[in-house]
């Protein structure tokens, strides 16, 4: 009952595991790529995101551009954004393991095995200034939740198809700012006897009930920002309209 | 001659359970250079397996409770068979020794006044069990062992220890061999404790381990000392049924403490049809009344109600299910029903989190959403190696015990919560008398004798020779054998006709022990190491089988079909088995006496 | 009856075979009894490690189909009827035989953490939730199987920077506890290796008592040693607001 075969290593091979471990990463990689692509394009294109007093959230607070900088508007904000996400916990490992293959999963062979240092050493130990980005997030966010307030109420009540749309992306997107580990760390996890200020435990107690789905807040809320910049492109670019649904002027 | 490792220690303990860590934890304190050895790895003992609490009457929950009740529910749930001193230690040394375990990192669950939580266990009259959820033991050995590594003893993981050695009539060391390769070793030790823990894998159902296989119990009788009141085995009333698998893995008593409810095939909840008259009035008169407690205590509030009739000692619920399930009226698969289902899913997850994932990953039945199956399972010896109840000293001069291994603190029937306690209590108390005795000595110099040495070597390396004759037995077919002859003969209901032919089948048995044999290498061996563990076994089985035979009454743990009452002249003597030549001793010794003082706690419970 | 195929890695350090066996199926089966029927029935030198049998002592770690689990936890009845399931050791650690692995480097970090300590005078009233936190990472049941999944240690083999999840768990049930006086974060950063973790969240995922390694005790931590040692301007504005 028992065959033999030559003498072997316990371990040999990228794994053994026999399921679809790359899937994934697989989709963690192409769902990053296309947001990445699409979000360079946007930024690049510099035209189709205002209507009126609404503004895309790639492009708001619209700051004046310098004569002699090159690039649009959308520069000047996106990286603080874009910073934060780099630098979110959740990200970090979504894309350490599509990317970097470091692991591409649990149980397989990381990609390149000399020299890792984790995040000890530059560049990846910037992560560690990641609150600071949070600090930027909120204040973006900030003026994204200004913008659906201008959106719904600058020319007397206007409840438009767009402004839902960013009415929507903006509970996302606090939903995942406000989930932050870091922010989770500053209204209370710093803390060791939770008894002694029970508002911070509240309140950590409900930044930790975002946090753990910040998976799901971090994707959603991708989506639902490039949704909204892509909607708001092609009304106006004359391609969709904006059905005002609870017109009062 | 065969190779081996020498360390020298003056105190050795054997097993590094709770007890065994806390008497190395208490020996280095006292100064003395200490051995920690272990079977396993270092926090795997059957300690992790302990879940409902530590009982020790802190009165943070019940404010009447005080070490005098625990005293008197220790014994009565002992039915008088505890040596009253032990009992009075531990009752009064409990709390003190819990409060430690706290001082030490353990991380009790809490009462609302940010004290230790105390739930409601089987026999004890007031909310007395500290615990964590249901893994009590788990933070229980982890607190010791992290306490322990800082203290500087040495512990020799995955080390079996196969002979006491002895200069004359004391201790002077141990012999043994590593599990991981298994090479061997000698331990010079002028004070050895042995914390090994119970005797289970005798047994086909059981809730212990493999390590459980009686090695403290016959090494102290190999080394002359005696094993009292064997026949006490107690089988806990619920133990896993389904899957096969499964079958013996311990359901914690806390499913009852916390308001779960024991039914037959037909819907009835039968327990108070077996509550014994003597205990009757402690108990709820009807299902209105449980329910008005289980509502106070998961509210946290006073009750005047009293707690339900699954509270009961746990050898009243082992025979009430055995006896359902034999006339008929057991679950699917050979048990009862056990339903905490009835309460709100999120508080039952949160006290009894473990229960809910071992149900859930093992036998796939959501607890908050249906009944368990639950049948009585062999949990625990009351009896074991006799000790001088203050230091924990067997008769033979050096070798000391704590623990399961010991006997007399539990008497007849051992109350859940009651071994925790056990544990940590004599577990120091060992530890101080084996340095107290190593001081005494002084710089008594201890010999070692080498015909000892080799005749231990011979004994290891036996199994190799016969492995290579064409009779060898396979270990763990004899193991089945020993298995099923413990089972059927000597399980929860005797008599003497089976205790008969169980004790002939164990002679018989003996000799296929002697023809045990193995193949291969001796590194990592687990059929080598079994070979080893039977012999242990069949001393333990048959000082168990002969001690049952000769208690001719129904007492606690011990029932007799043929003797089904209480015969009181018979509290008054224990049960001893001793080693003469090769043959096996059995004496009726008499009893310490309890003084006056004590007396008085139980007479003024009877006038009430 | 239906039976399963095993095959199992046999063999001494790093050396052998995967043996295959066939095994019976029983309702509710767990890979830990294919083996010990293996044992019984095939070969009583089969090396496996286990005590409980029901996912409490973390002794029965090992690869199956190339996922770091418990024998005990893993169900027969996951499988595929007539598919292989492959059975390795653990591959972090150094191997002896079979499935067994010298793990003892485990033991010598936990040594390394500075142990609990409260203050002498320390009142010992606190409430459930100044524990809770502390409570998920206490049921850790040291099976190490975070340890063996986690890349820093198994493919990097990185043992000298960095103590692996599992004793982050442990650091940070010390960290948390309301009544521990020590500073554990510079040993944290610097002897424990936290920066090693890049929160891959393996650990997370093999773990058998479900604690959120990565989650509850590494980021956490990862936060505050962000507080005490690349925070600059926070701990300049901290120490403006303690008056100090
Ligand atoms: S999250 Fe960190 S500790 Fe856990 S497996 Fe990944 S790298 Fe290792
Ligand atoms: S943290 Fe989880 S995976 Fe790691 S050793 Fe503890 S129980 Fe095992
Ligand atoms: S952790 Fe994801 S945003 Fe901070
Ligand atoms: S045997 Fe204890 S965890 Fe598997």
């Amino acid at each position: 009952m028992n065959e033999t075969t030559a003498a072997t290593h316990p371990h040999t091979g990228m794994t053994t595991r026999n399921d679809s471990w790359w899937l994934a990463p697989g989709l963690v990689a192409v769902g990053f790529g296309i947001f990445v692509i699409y979000a360079t394009f946007r930024a690049f294109e510099n035209n189709f995101y205002e209507i009126g007093p609404i503004i895309s959230p790639f492009y708001s607070p619209k700051l004046p551009t310098p004569s002699w900088f090159p690039f649009s508007a959308a520069f000047l904000i996106l990286w603080m954004p874009a910073g934060f996400r780099a630098t979110c916990y959740y990200y970090r490992k979504a894309y350490y393991r599509a990317y970097f293959m470091s692991p591409p999963a649990c149980g397989v062979k990381v990609w390149g095995s000399q020299g890792y240092c984790g995040e000890r050493s530059f560049p990846f130990v910037l992560q560690n200034l990641h609150r600071y980005f949070f600090y930027l997030a909120v204040l973006v966010l900030g003026i994204l939740w200004y913008d659906v307030f201008i959106a719904m109420f600058s020319e007397g009540l206007n409840i438009s198809v767009v402004s839902l749309i960013m009415l929507a992306n903006c509970i996302l997107l606090s939903g995942y700012t406000f989930g932050c580990h870091a922010n989770r760390h500053i209204v209370g996890g710093g803390m060791n006897k939770f008894s002694d200020a029970p508002g911070k435990f509240k309140l950590w107690e409900f930044v930790t009930h975002l946090n753990e789905h910040h998976m799901g807040w971090a994707w959603c809320s991708l989506f639902s920002v490039g949704f909204t910049d892509f909607y708001i492109r092609q009304v106006a670019a004359g391609v969709f309209s904006n059905p005002t649904l609870i017109p009062f002027h | 001659m065969a190779n081996y490792e020498v360390h020298e220690h003056d105190v050795l303990v054997i097993g590094a359970g709770g007890a065994g860590l806390r008497a190395a934890i208490e020996a280095s304190a006292q100064g003395v250079n200490v051995g920690l050895v272990c079977k396993s790895l270092l926090g795997k003992a059957h300690t992790v397996m302990a879940e409902g609490g530590v009982a020790a009457a802190l009165a943070n929950v019940d404010e009447q409770d005080d070490w005098k009740v625990h005293f008197v529910d220790t014994m009565n749930g002992g039915k008088g068979m505890n040596n009253w001193r032990m009992a009075q230690l531990h009752a009064q040394e409990a709390p003190e020794r819990v409060r430690e375990l706290e001082r030490w990192g353990a991380v009790f669950d809490r009462t609302k006044e940010g004290k230790i939580l105390q739930r409601a266990f089987g026999g004890h009259k007031y909310k007395r069990l500290c615990h964590v959820g249901d893994r009590t033991g788990l933070e229980m050995i982890r607190t010791l062992q992290d306490q322990g590594i800082h203290r500087g003893f040495n512990v020799y993981m995955e080390c079996a220890v196969t002979k006491l050695l002895k200069d004359g009539d004391r201790i002077s060391g141990a012999f043994g061999y590593y599990r991981e390769d298994g090479r061997y070793v000698l331990f010079k030790a002028k004070a050895i404790v042995l914390a090994t823990g119970g005797v289970g894998k005798a047994f086909t159902v059981t809730s212990n381990s493999w390590e459980y296989t009686a090695d403290g119990q016959a090494l102290a009788y190999d080394a002359g000392a005696d094993l009292i009141d064997m026949e006490f085995v107690q089988f806990h009333p619920t133990g896993m049924v389904w899957p096969p698998g499964v079958r013996g893995i311990l359901v914690t008593e806390g499913v009852r403490g916390e308001g779960g409810i024991l039914t037959n095939s037909e819907k009835k909840r039968f327990m108070r049809d077996y509550l014994p008259e003597s205990t009757k009035s402690e108990f709820s008169v009807d299902d209105e009344e449980s329910k008005r407690w289980v509502e106070a205590a998961i509210a946290g509030q006073k009750t005047d109600a009293k707690r339900p009739p699954e509270l009961s000692t746990r050898d009243n619920v082992a025979r009430a299910i055995y006896t359902e399930v034999k006339e008929g009226r057991g679950s699917p698969h050979g048990g009862v029903f056990l339903d905490i289902s009835y309460q709100d899913a999120a508080r039952v997850r949160k006290k009894l989190p473990s229960m809910y994932h071992q149900f859930k990953d093992l036998a796939d039945v959501d607890i908050t959403a249906g009944p368990m199956e639950v049948g009585p399972t062999m949990h625990y010896i009351m009896g074991g190696i006799r000790v001088e109840a203050d230091t924990q000293q067997t008769r033979v001069p050096g070798l000391f015990a704590a623990g399961e291994c010991s006997g007399g603190m539990h008497g007849a029937n051992r109350l859940g919560g009651n071994s925790l306690s056990d544990l940590i209590v004599f577990g120091r108390l060992a530890g101080l008398g084996a340095a107290e005795y190593v001081k005494g000595l002084g710089n008594n110099a201890l010999a070692i004798n080498n015909d000892h040495i080799e005749a231990a070597i011979k004994e290891m390396d036996e199994p190799f020779e016969i492995g290579k004759q064409a009779d060898a037995k396979n270990p763990y077919d004899i193991q089945k054998e020993l298995n099923q002859i413990m089972s059927t003969y000597v399980g929860i209901f005797r008599n003497e006709e089976d205790l008969t032919t169980g004790i002939a089948k164990l002679k018989n048995l003996k000799e296929q022990v002697k023809k045990a044999g193995v193949k291969g290498s001796k590194v990592f061996n687990p059929g080598w190491h079994m070979c080893r563990d039977l012999t242990n076994m069949m001393i333990a089985s048959e000082a168990i089988a002969h001690s049952a035979l000769s208690r001719k009454e129904s007492r606690g743990a011990h029932s007799r079909l043929d003797f089904t009452e209480l015969d009181p002249e018979l509290a008054k003597f224990n049960t001893s088995i001793s080693k003469d030549g090769d043959a096996m001793k059995l004496e009726k010794t008499a009893k310490p006496v309890m003084p006056e003082e004590l007396k008085e706690l139980f007479a003024k419970k009877e006038t009430k | 009856m239906p039976e399963a195929i095993l095959k199992v890695f046999r063999g001494e350090k790093d050396s052998g075979t995967f043996e295959t066996y066939k095994v019976p199926i029983e309702e509710g089966m767990v890979v830990l009894d294919a083996i010990h029927y293996i044992q019984q029935n095939n070969d009583p030198s089969l090396a496996v490690r286990w005590n409980c049998k029901a996912a409490k002592c973390g002794s029965c770690s090992a690869e199956v189909n190339g996922r770091p689990a418990l024998l005990c936890k893993s169900r027969m009845d996951k499988f595929e009827p007539g598919q292989e399931i492959t059975v390795q050791p653990i591959k972090t650690f150094p191997h002896l035989k079979d499935l067994v692995t010298d793990v003892s480097w485990n033991y010598e970090v936990n040594k390394k953490i500075t142990p609990f300590t409260p203050a002498p005078d320390a009142n010992w009233t606190f409430y459930q939730e100044d524990i809770e936190r502390v409570q998920e990472f206490r049921k850790c049941i040291e099976c190490f199987l975070c340890q063996d999944v986690c890349h820093v240690l198994r493919d990097h083999n990185r043992k000298d920077a960095f103590y692996g999840p599992r004793f982050m768990v442990r650091m940070a049930s010390l960290e948390m506890h309301p009544l521990d006086t020590a500073n554990r974060l510079k040993s944290i950063k610097e002897d424990a290796g936290i920066g090693m973790c890049n929160i891959t969240k393996c650990c997370t995922e093999v773990c058998p008592e479900d604690i959120h390694i990565t989650d509850n005790a590494i980021i956490p931590m990862k936060e505050r040693v962000v507080d005490e040692f690349y925070d600059p301007i926070g701990k300049f504005l901290k120490s403006i607001f303690a008056g100090k």
